[in-house]
């Protein structure tokens, strides 16, 4: 079998995969990034949110909007780049119905940042890090949107809405460092954390304001060149991300294992026939002739603008990650659900601080509050408990106000009226009774009434007592404070 | 059927409304007029042969009304229009209306304190986008093309008052020196109707000049306002890159392109820039530079100014009656008190090569919008997305766009933009270094405009380089984002007019003002007329719309 292969085509052949990722978020600001329309299209009747700028009609001119300039600068600094003091934007020329003025207004060869690199979980090493090169983040204007209908009779044609037109579109280029569909997976759920951390986009794939390229190649483990690459596009998940690797990395090395040649190009991914297929190749690519914006002077970010603008970082999950397990003695697990995202983090932190009790806090958090958002689907800032409800809770446990038993209760009405535990505990006389004087009484009836009992008790068998707390609780009809009942038993049993 | 024929067509009863007069009007007042008229504007009592301070006084005094002025701009329209052809639109109607409103803001109490150009004409280049009033750019691409909104310029001259006579013909998306690439029609020079009125701005100097307005907005991207002002014998000024808005002009460069006035006599350019000046909020692109009082400095005379002359631009190809001219006005300035001193400008001669690389390329870009999905032109025929859009193109722009677009497409090209563009950029650093230097010991630099007089129609349509060498002393000005004024100084031995090139540093109109306004003074070339549009030639031509 072997003698029929020649060598280089073997089947045997280890290959590398290489993988990059183009990411296009689109950036949240109240504003487009060239004209003063709304960037808020979400629901909005098409072609509503326009001017003569974003239109592209004769005349009109692009003015900067700073606020997404500053979120790409601070996004870059989030993902470790350099942040260079002279950018400018470009002409990126390509003629397609969606695009306004023939021409993107995009970043060519002085982006706003470079050479940066972010960690992500290595899928092949739990609890283990990898790192990726940013290759750059730059800032680009979104195109319109066309939708292609068919009538009742048959016929066929484009509707265009003009909404989404000129909203503010960062690009980040990853390094080709990825080498498995799952790190590229990965590395995306690293990025999107990143990027609602730093509240710099919804980062919302099914949304459109998260879409993610892949440029997949395969070559022969050792070599140093990169294979030919092909850029796989269309995915609308992250699964779909991973699979559409998957994919490619299979297709790619059939090939090669033919002896055949992989041809660079264009491929869209199918989502329902979970396949590639080819939409252009090298030959037909865009020549996309940029040239320096000239409706735009160049942008000077001077390294006082730099460091005002790290200074508005936030904590980044990674740190705060490490930072919660060390400061609150919280395993890795928990730790990493917690930061899930800056809120629910925020919403932790809250908790603890205003209980004292950060193990408590981490405990309802984890258990009940995300049962509570995963059943109604709520975000954390949108429900009723607030840290301050969760903290009088956990305070009301600590003092022995309630016993663990009806906390589950309290909580239940919490997150559904909002009002605060203490508050609800009074009003339904919820309170765990640690009125030794008022138990004392209880405790006599229940030893006058369970003389078998006590007798047991004498006789040293040890479920009695357990009998004994039982009925002091039937009576107080749960409420008694069961180590204070434990305790009084003891004293007149023994006394 | 032009626009044009169709607006004077709807508007046919312009001629008889000019002889009503100003209505409500005190008697008393009337007679007075007559008196300043004549003392103004000679015996004939030709209102179109104002300058626009000249009017801005009458206007003021009450000597004459908005609506009267209005009317003898709209009449000389119709009555030299079939010869001249400087319009696209005529909107006589919005200009009624607006001289109208200015006549009621000037009956206030107080007049003088009424916006600078209260009921003065203007002719605007057909490139600024006028809300309601259709603008093509030249171009039949965008044939009917209403923008519903104003460029800025546009706005501000509205804020200021002016009143509105048309939209001025020129060269296909501002790309020509003759006005005979327009999509519509030439336009005449008013002096030799058998002679082109220079471009891209032909329209806007045409007007000006045959007394169709008192003022005129044009742009310069290479010479398109200086070249037509000094082949129409009008003030033309090309301010600084910056100076001026340019949101809402259609772009051809960007990076050239600058709006500017046409006007009779200096004062009125000067009126004009101080209407439309200083930064702009849609504009990214204009400088924060605060913007002085023109006319309070116009009148300090070029005692003491420093006049530089850059041999490089009285070079071959030149008319040696330009020349000669020219010559004679910067001997007139010294005669006035300013120095002259030889400067060099060896870069300049790489200006037509720079310019003709990086115009195109943005010319490329910036008219890749026009494909007919969203305004003008539209090939609804093709049914098919992209095939319509090519045949909307194809069918929309005129040979120069479409040569342009070549030349731009191509310098911009995958493997040539460093050969080109890039090169091209760093030869314009070159060229504005030049001038810095040569700034460091002028105050003003004093060139011819055109190498040659205005030339026959016809003559260089097939030739583009010989159409190109028409800017070769405007176009490094551009190049180094300069200002130049160009004023009137002479006319050649078969009377076609010759203009005087002068050359300011960045953001320094008011010293071109005050050298133009005081050669000016001493000559009278600006006040001569072309025949056809002094009044008394009406009386034997009948207009045949
Ligand atoms: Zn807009």
């Amino acid at each position: 079998m072997t003698a029929t292969h020649h060598a280089g085509t073997s089947p045997a052949t280890d290959y590398e995969v290489v993988i990059g990722l183009e990411v296009h978020a689109q950036v949240v600001t109240e504003s487009k990034m060239f004209c003063s329309c709304s960037s808020r299209y979400s629901g909005a009747p098409p072609n509503t949110l326009v001017c003569p700028v974003c239109l592209g009609m004769p005349g009109s001119l692009p003015v900067m909007n700073r606020t997404a300039v500053e979120a790409t600068i601070i996004t870059a600094l989030a993902l470790n780049c350099e942040i260079p003091e002279f950018s400018k934007f470009d002409r990126k020329n390509y003629n397609y119905p969606d695009l306004m003025k023939g021409y993107q207004i995009s970043q060519f060869d002085l982006p706003f940042s470079q050479a940066g690199w972010l960690e992500f979980d290595d899928p092949a090493n739990p609890g283990q890090m990898r790192r990726a090169g940013i290759t750059r983040v730059h800032l680009e204007e979104d195109t319109a949107t066309l939708k292609h209908v068919r009538d009742s009779s048959g016929e066929t044609y484009s509707l265009m809405d003009v909404n989404r037109a000129g909203v503010p579109l960062m690009e980040i280029v990853g390094d080709p460092d990825l080498r498995t569909a799952d790190e590229a997976g990965s590395y995306l759920r690293a990025l999107r954390q990143i990027l609602r951390y730093l509240g710099v986009s919804t980062a919302n794939m099914d949304e459109g304001a998260f879409r993610c390229d892949a440029n997949v190649s395969l070559r022969p483990r050792g070599q140093a060149e990169y294979g030919a690459k092909v850029e796989v596009k269309n995915m609308n998940s992250f699964r779909s991300v991973v699979r559409a690797i998957e994919f490619e990395i299979v297709r790619q090395r059939d090939i090669l294992d033919a002896g055949g040649r992989i041809v660079q190009e264009t491929r869209g991914w199918v989502d329902d026939r979970a396949i590639t297929v080819t939409q252009r190749s090298k030959e037909a690519a865009h020549d996309y002739r940029y040239f320096p914006e000239p409706d735009l002077p160049p942008i000077v970010t001077p390294a006082t603008e730099v460091a005002r603008l790290r200074s508005l970082l936030p904590e980044l999950p990674d740190a705060k990650r490490h930072r919660f397990a060390d400061a609150y003695g919280m395993t890795a697990d928990i730790a990493d659900t917690l930061t899930q995202t800056r809120a629910l983090a925020e919403y932790f932190e809250q908790t603890a601080h205003l209980s004292g009790n950060a193990r408590a806090a981490a405990n309802w958090i984890t258990r009940d509050v995300l049962r509570i958002l995963g059943n109604t689907g709520a975000e954390i800032d949108q429900i009723l408990l607030t840290p301050a409800h969760l903290a009088d809770l956990i305070k009301l446990l600590d003092t022995g106000t309630i016993s663990v038993r009806t906390a589950p209760e309290v909580l239940e009405e919490a997150v559904s009226t909002g009002s605060m535990p203490h508050e609800i505990v009074q009003k339904r006389g919820l309170g765990q009774v640690s009125d030794t004087n008022a138990l004392t009484t209880a405790v006599a009836d229940a030893i006058a009434s369970n003389p078998k009992a006590v007798a047991d008790y004498r006789a040293g068998k040890a479920t009695a007592m357990g009998f004994l707390v039982g009925a002091v609780m039937k009576a107080t009809r749960g409420k008694g404070n069961p180590g204070l009942v434990n305790e009084l038993l003891k004293q007149q049993l023994d006394g | 059927m032009g626009a044009f024929y169709l607006a004077i067509a709807e508007h046919g009863k312009v001629g008889n409304i000019r002889h009503m007069g100003a209505t409500g009007q005190p008697a008393g007042q009337t007679r007075h007029m007559h008196v300043t008229r004549e003392h103004l504007v000679g015996i004939s009592g030709d209102l179109t042969a104002l300058t626009a301070p000249e009017a801005r006084d009458l206007l003021v005094r009450r000597q004459i009304s908005a609506t009267e002025l209005a009317h003898a701009v709209l009449g000389q329209i119709e009555r030299t229009e079939t010869q001249v052809r400087s319009f696209i639109t005529v909107t006589a109607d919005e200009a009624l209306a607006q001289a109208h409103a200015a006549d009621l803001a000037l009956s206030g109490s107080d007049p003088g304190a009424t916006p600078p150009l209260t009921g003065i004409p203007i002719a605007l280049k057909d490139l600024f986008c006028t809300t309601g009033v259709q603008t093509t750019a030249g171009s039949r691409i965008l044939q009917g093309f209403i923008p519903p909104y104003d460029a800025t310029v546009v706005a501000r001259l509205r804020a200021a008052g002016a009143v509105f006579v048309g939209k001025a013909n020129m060269d296909e998306f501002a790309m020509g020196s003759s006005t005979e690439n327009s999509g519509y029609h030439p336009t005449h020079n008013p002096w030799d109707t058998s002679r082109v009125p220079g471009g891209s701005s032909g329209g806007s100097a045409a007007a000006v000049s045959a007394g169709q307005a008192l003022l005129s907005l044009g742009t310069d991207t290479g010479g398109s306002i200086r070249q037509p002002a000094s082949l129409c014998s009008v003030t033309g000024l090309k301010p600084t890159y910056g100076r001026v808005s340019r949101y809402g002009v259609v772009a051809f460069a960007s990076s050239l392109d600058q709006v500017g006035p046409f006007s009779i006599g200096v004062e009125g350019s000067a009126m004009v820039l101080q209407a439309i000046a200083g930064a702009d909020p849609m504009d990214a692109t204009t400088a924060p530079v605060a913007v002085p009082d023109y006319r309070s400095t116009i009148r300090d005379g070029v005692k003491g100014l420093r006049i530089g002359v850059p041999a490089e631009y009285f070079t071959a190809g030149m008319e040696p009656d330009v020349e000669r001219l020219v010559r004679e006005a910067i001997q007139t300035l010294q005669g006035l008190g300013a120095s002259v001193h030889p400067v060099s400008l060896p870069y300049s001669e790489h200006g037509l090569a720079t310019y003709y690389i990086i115009a195109p390329a943005e010319a490329s870009s910036n008219l890749s919008r026009y494909n007919g999905i969203k305004y003008g032109l539209a090939a609804l025929d093709e049914v098919d997305m992209t095939k319509a859009m090519d045949a909307t193109r194809q069918r929309g722009f005129g040979n120069e766009p479409k040569r342009r677009i070549m030349l731009g497409t191509y310098a911009l090209s995958s493997g040539y933009y460093d050969a080109y563009y890039r090169k091209a950029q760093q030869v314009r650093t070159l060229i504005k270094a030049d001038f810095d230097n040569a700034f460091a010991s002028v105050d003003v630099i004093a060139s011819p405009v055109s190498p040659t007089v205005a030339f026959k129609m016809g003559a260089r349509i097939d030739d583009p380089l010989a159409m190109y060498l028409s800017d070769v002393c405007t176009i490094p000005v551009n190049v180094a984002g300069l200002p130049g004024i160009s004023v009137p100084c002479g006319f050649d031995h078969q009377g076609l007019p010759v203009g005087l090139q002068l050359i300011g540093k960045a953001f320094d109109e008011a010293t071109l003002f005050r050298a133009a306004f005081a050669y000016e003074g001493a000559t009278s070339f600006h006040r001569q007329r072309p025949p056809l549009a002094r009044s008394e030639a009406s009386a034997n031509q009948a207009p045949h719309a």
